[in-house]
């Protein structure tokens, strides 16, 4: 089938301000937005910028705005999205080139939240014990792949790019209720902010927008309440 | 061009690379300069788990986990390097646990462990648990744990730089690399004591793989090009159970948990081909019984794939223990495997060949293991060897940590111990050449029809079956593309994310690693793990005990040399399972 593909096109070098531009390209029904990107930048327009690697919805190089979503290229498939495509870079982060945007804010925020293990005590020679109970407990944040989807289609996000938003709240969540870390009350400290979990209306855009399925909203909520609650 | 110096230079951030800076980045300035964002890189797709012999729900042994090493490899790996990385397994794992790691546990709170293809208890009588896993996104748990080390340890990341050369010092040191940095299109040289390779595969060679599209053998050809060897380049690695003309990999835990390849007349095949670890046997074979059942007509539909029958696992273990390979499968196929078979075929996936290293990440350059002194290397992109002619299942997570931890300890003593190589003066020239000459390249060719014309042929006549006749043609093949690849145009002039400026570079590098892999292969006139030649279909130990060498000549020309295996505790014998 022909596709086409409506891209919003940017390069700071040459474009006072961003454009539309219309491709058409030849693919299947199981083809991805990826496939046919790759297809203009092989074949018609070898100046298309996008990101990506995995190509299959591990590595979160991808995410851009589809037909008004928040999505991972390689996961959207034309069979269901029909076979006219707006593509346009990820909201809230300054565009560098087409559908390149600057992570740099997206990973300073994910810094902010000191997302690794703290536990002062002397490890044990071999693991530390964690119940099957205790692991669930977490693991639905444990998904995160920093993609910034979920991020990048918050409102409040938008309005306000100080707010560290739904993805570093997730990769908080997945040390503040690891049964083996200690400094849930430094992260809720930073979470209780002025540019933290209070920024959250309950729009649930990041929990529609996430590839890999995180209750997103969910995980903010339990956040804010722990604050609220002052236990985890 | 700009100039920066550290004592340490890290090129790439997958597991190995920032297992590295972890161990050296509290010791010494250290700089990680990736291609990507680095928690982009590969290892956050493998899946299945990280073998290491805990004994949490069995017996086991590292000495057994060795044995298995070594006769999966089909006794090309070098066994003190196996021995190493088994027995240190076991203490990286417990490493990473306490690093946060969140493995699935059991229901005492240990680390849980499942069964692998290849691993088996007390030397071959049957398959053993001891894949430490976290569901099926194992290689995501670390890469995502190395990272968030990284932002504890404040390692400095130099993001989307693309490392083009290796820059040695006139006394032969390696002094440090050239970088293009992707958003700006300048020349970085970063000037250092010491330099590591983790830059993964090449997996982009082949027309179906499981590797990203980045995965273009950078590391490898940098330094091939340099004079450096690359040894055991015929041994690539094609996993049974790619997504059928996709090549997503669907993990070996699978068929862990008890999955079975059926094919199209819905015979459990492996019954014929590995009597006793079935489904589980090492990759190489359960591959090669895959192609013997489509060209004896028994593909599904009679097409060129079988199929990987989860059915009988039920809901509850599909989703709870392998979520994301269920995902891919409803996402790009629209089925259900509790409910319906998927179709699969082999799919290209590992390089157990590389940049020849001894134990401690040192690139060495000859038959007799001469170390260039400050140059590294480790995971995919190294050989070590611990994977041989054919790696097991998990062992390549296995090896990203503990030779990543030993190069970075090692590296960390080396940088106390030397000074400051002097930096050539024209250490940035030769990049400088290759981009003035890309921005400017205005011929007919397109690298993206050279590069899908690459990938047909390397996986048609340099795959999993091959023949003196296929090398040969792919040799000459390969002399074509290269004098096509000579008069290539490209439309971007720009200096801004030139992604196509970029692709070219790879596939010069994928052209490179091809014509390494090729020669190597006519040349081993044998059978072993993953090399398969049907003109010789035996292993030949009399002839081929020994390590590949392929070096690159000044002229162009390929000189092939050999190396012995190190053989310490077990004997080859006849590889059956």
């Amino acid at each position: 089938m022909k596709v086409k593909l409506r891209i919003k096109r940017f390069n700071p070098q040459k474009d006072r301000k961003p454009y539309w531009q219309e491709f058409e390209v030849e693919a299947e029904k199981t083809d991805r937005v990826l496939d046919a990107l790759h297809q203009i930048r092989w074949y018609q327009d070898g100046t298309l910028g996008f990101r990506r690697s995995c190509a299959h919805g591990i590595c979160g190089s991808d995410a851009m705005l589809i037909n008004g979503k928040n999505r991972l290229a390689c996961k959207a498939l034309f069979a269901d999205l029909g076979d006219y495509v707006t593509v346009e870079p990820l909201r809230g982060l300054p565009v560098l080139k087409d559908l390149i945007v600057d992570m740099e804010p997206f990973f300073a925020a994910y810094r902010a939240v000191k997302p690794y293990l703290i536990n002062n005590d002397q490890p044990p020679l071999k693991e530390r014990l964690q119940s099957p109970e205790e692991r669930a407990r977490f693991d639905d944040t444990t998904k995160c792949i920093l993609c910034a989807a979920c991020t990048t289609s918050c409102p409040s996000f938008w309005v306000n790019r100080d707010y560290l938003g739904p993805a570093a709240i997730v990769n908080a969540h997945r040390f503040i209720f690891d049964s083996r870390d200690q400094a849930a009350e430094e992260r809720l400290d930073i979470l209780a902010s002025r540019d933290g979990v209070w920024r959250c209306r309950t729009i649930f855009n990041c929990t529609d927008a996430c590839p890999r399925g995180i209750q997103v909203t969910k995980a903010i909520e339990e956040v804010k309440r722990a604050i609220m609650y002052a236990k985890v | 061009m700009k100039y920066h110096t550290y004592d340490a230079v890290v090129v790439g951030a997958g597991g190995a690379g920032l297992r590295a800076a972890i161990e050296l980045t509290d010791v010494a300035s250290v700089a990680v300069v990736t291609k990507l964002y680095p928690t982009r890189s590969h290892t956050g797709a493998a899946q299945g788990g990280v073998c290491a012999a805990l004994g949490n729900t069995e017996e086991d042994h590292w000495e057994w986990h060795m044995f298995d090493t070594v006769k999966g490899g089909d006794y090309l790996v070098d066994q003190d390097a196996a021995e190493v990385m088994c027995r240190e397994a076991i203490d990286e794992i417990y490493e990473l646990e306490h690093m946060g790691l969140p493995f699935n546990r059991t229901p005492e709170g240990l680390i849980d462990q499942r069964r692998f293809g290849g691993h088996t208890r007390n030397f071959g009588e049957g398959p053993v648990r001891r894949a430490c896993y976290a569901a099926d996104r194992t290689g995501h748990m670390i890469l995502q744990t190395m990272y968030q080390q990284s932002v504890k340890h404040d390692v400095h990341f130099y993001n989307e730089f693309h490392v083009f050369d290796l820059i040695l010092s006139e006394d032969g040191r390696a002094a440090g690399v050239v970088a293009y940095e992707l958003a700006t299109g300048e020349i970085h040289i970063f000037h250092a004591k010491a330099v590591l390779f983790a830059t993964g595969g090449f997996g982009r060679a082949f027309r179906v793989t499981s590797n990203a599209q980045t995965l273009t053998g950078d590391g490898m050809a940098v330094v091939y090009r340099r004079g450096i060897p690359l040894e055991d380049m015929e041994f690539y690695q094609f996993h049974p159970t790619g997504m059928y003309k996709m090549g997503i990999l669907l993990s070996e835990a699978a068929r862990g948990e008890g999955a079975i390849l059926r094919n199209g007349l819905g015979e459990r095949f492996m019954e014929r081909y590995a009597p006793t670890l079935l489904d589980l046997a090492p990759r190489d074979m359960v591959t090669r019984a895959i192609y013997q059942e489509i060209r004896e007509g028994r593909g599904a539909e009679g097409k060129d794939y079988v199929y990987l029958d989860l059915r009988h696992l039920g809901k509850q273990v599909i989703d709870e223990k392998l979520p994301d390979i269920t995902d891919f499968v409803r996402t790009y196929f629209h089925i259900d495997p509790a409910k319906d078979l998927v179709p699969i075929q082999p799919t290209a996936h590992y390089a157990m060949g590389g940049i020849p290293t001894d134990i401690d990440g040192r690139v060495v350059v000859d038959e007799k293991n001469t170390p260039l002194p400050g140059l590294y290397a480790a995971g995919e992109t190294a050989c070590v060897s611990v994977h041989g002619a054919n790696r097991l299942g998990t062992n390549s997570l296995l090896d990203i940590l503990v030779f990543g931890r030993r190069a970075g300890a090692h590296m960390a003593k080396f940088v106390k111990e030397n000074d400051l190589p002097p930096l050539p003066k024209d250490a940035g020239e030769r990049v400088q050449a290759m981009l003035d000459s890309l921005l400017k390249a205005n011929g007919h060719e397109s690298v993206a029809k050279i590069r899908t014309d690459l990938q047909r042929d390397m996986m048609d006549l340099a795959g999993v079956y091959r023949t003196a006749e296929g090398l040969t043609k792919m040799q000459g093949i390969l002399g074509e593309l290269r004098e096509r690849y000579q008069h290539i145009g490209l439309q971007d002039r720009g200096s801004l994310f030139n992604a196509e400026l970029v692709d070219a570079v790879e596939l010069g590098f994928l052209l490179d690693c091809s014509e390494a892999l090729v020669s190597s292969a006519l040349a081993r006139e044998e059978s072993r793990g993953g090399h398969y030649r049907e003109d010789f279909p035996k292993r030949d130990d009399q002839r081929f005990l020994s390590h590949t060498l392929a070096y690159k000549r000044d002229n162009g020309q390929i000189e092939l040399r050999y190396k012995p295996v190190v053989i310490t505790r077990f004997q080859p014998k006849e590889r059956k399972y």
